[in-house]
């Protein structure tokens, strides 16, 4: 038999062990989410990096080599974005009677967004290169990467601040909503698809799907509407 | 389900033949879901064969953020000094962001109703 050592030095070279360590720790954090009935606190994401990330640290395991594995689940972050077809076409009826409502709404959650970010940032007084970086969290990672890119900010810092705009509003658009006491589920998920992306739009369809819909024909276009608008902001604002 | 995931990797990559061919700014996967919208209106009973697949791809979209969740634990090093400002500031933003939204959305749905009514 071979020992340990050789084992794990054989399993440290192959995709398959953050493969399947990514596959379950995800089955436990979503169990433990349903069983709790998805409560917004109980982010899958969130749980799940926090299991896994315990265990890279313990075997001294660089992301590279991590990502070799997850890459092939990351990749399918592309289709499934395709797949958001089939839940706007499902709604196309109401969707072409809030044209309106969808576009000003989009405007708003999207102006709010970067605008707030780069007010923020000034009034805690971050250096540039940061509140640059920060400008484009609530769009899609590839858009904001590419945003951040163009006017000076730090594409490595944008890609963390990205993930944690996500989870942030997957985590507080169910308490939020509900204590202002908003039903329409269209609004609902509309408002985090604009402001958290897919992660956002990853809990709206946790909770509704008519939400779920919503949400991702916000994110979608907000990937269109943000490359436009941060940098005109960043110009008046900064 | 290799058909579906075919047909939307297939819009995917003109998605982002496209994209690179005009140097646009958005994401192939966002014009590949564009080009979807388009084949369903041509096609509409694309949608029950594609259901099936596409609702299990949805179900555990969660899932697909966690290589990228990860990266940001082994990347905190970048927020340095400024991880508690930034904290407050994603939560307040991405809160003020959600609110500009949902106002405006139940607002403008309220004053087109009574103007269609």
């Amino acid at each position: 038999m071979t020992d340990v050592a050789s084992l794990w030095s054989y399993l440290a070279t192959t995709p398959l062990i953050w493969l399947t360590t990514t596959i379950l720790a995800y089955l436990v954090a979503d169990g433990v989410a349903q069983r709790f009935g998805n409560p917004p606190w109980a982010n899958p994401v969130l749980m799940s990096v926090l299991l896994i990330a315990p265990m890279l640290w313990l075997t001294q395991t660089e992301y590279a080599t991590y990502f070799e594995g997850a890459q092939f689940i990351h990749f399918l972050l592309g289709p499934a974005t395709v797949a958001l077809a089939l839940p706007l076409w499902d709604n196309r009826d109401t969707i072409k009677t809030s044209v309106a409502p969808i576009l000003l709404a989009l405007i708003a959650g999207s102006l709010v967004a970067a605008g707030s970010a780069i007010l923020l940032a000034r009034a805690f007084g971050l250096q540039m290169e940061v509140l640059l970086s920060l400008a484009p969290k609530s769009t899609t990672a590839p858009v904001a990467l590419g945003i951040s890119e163009a006017i000076g900010g730090i594409p490595a810092l944008t890609a963390v601040l990205v993930i944690l705009t996500g989870i942030i509003g997957a985590v507080t658009v169910t308490p939020v909503m509900n204590m202002l006491r908003i039903t329409d589920w269209r609004a609902r998920g509309f408002a985090v698809g604009v402001a958290a992306h897919g992660i956002g739009t990853a809990r709206a369809f946790q909770v509704n799907p008519v939400a779920g819909a919503y949400a991702g024909i916000a994110m979608a276009l907000n990937a269109l509407l943000t490359s436009l608008i941060v940098p005109l902001l960043v110009r008046w604002l900064v | 389900m290799l058909q579906t995931l075919g047909l939307l990797l297939g819009c995917q990559l003109l998605g982002e033949i496209t994209v690179r061919g005009f140097s646009l700014s958005i994401p192939g996967p966002v014009l590949g879901l564009a080009l979807l919208v388009m084949l369903l209106r041509t096609i509409p009973t694309l949608a029950e064969r594609l259901r099936p697949t596409i609702t299990i791809i949805l179900a555990n979209l969660s899932f697909l953020f966690v290589p990228a969740g990860v990266g940001v634990i082994g990347n905190l090093a970048v927020l340095s000094q400024d991880g508690i400002a930034l904290l407050v500031i994603l939560t307040l933003s991405t809160v003020l962001s959600m609110l500009a939204a949902v106002g405006t959305f139940i607002g403008v749905r309220h004053l087109t109703e009574r103007w269609t009514a």
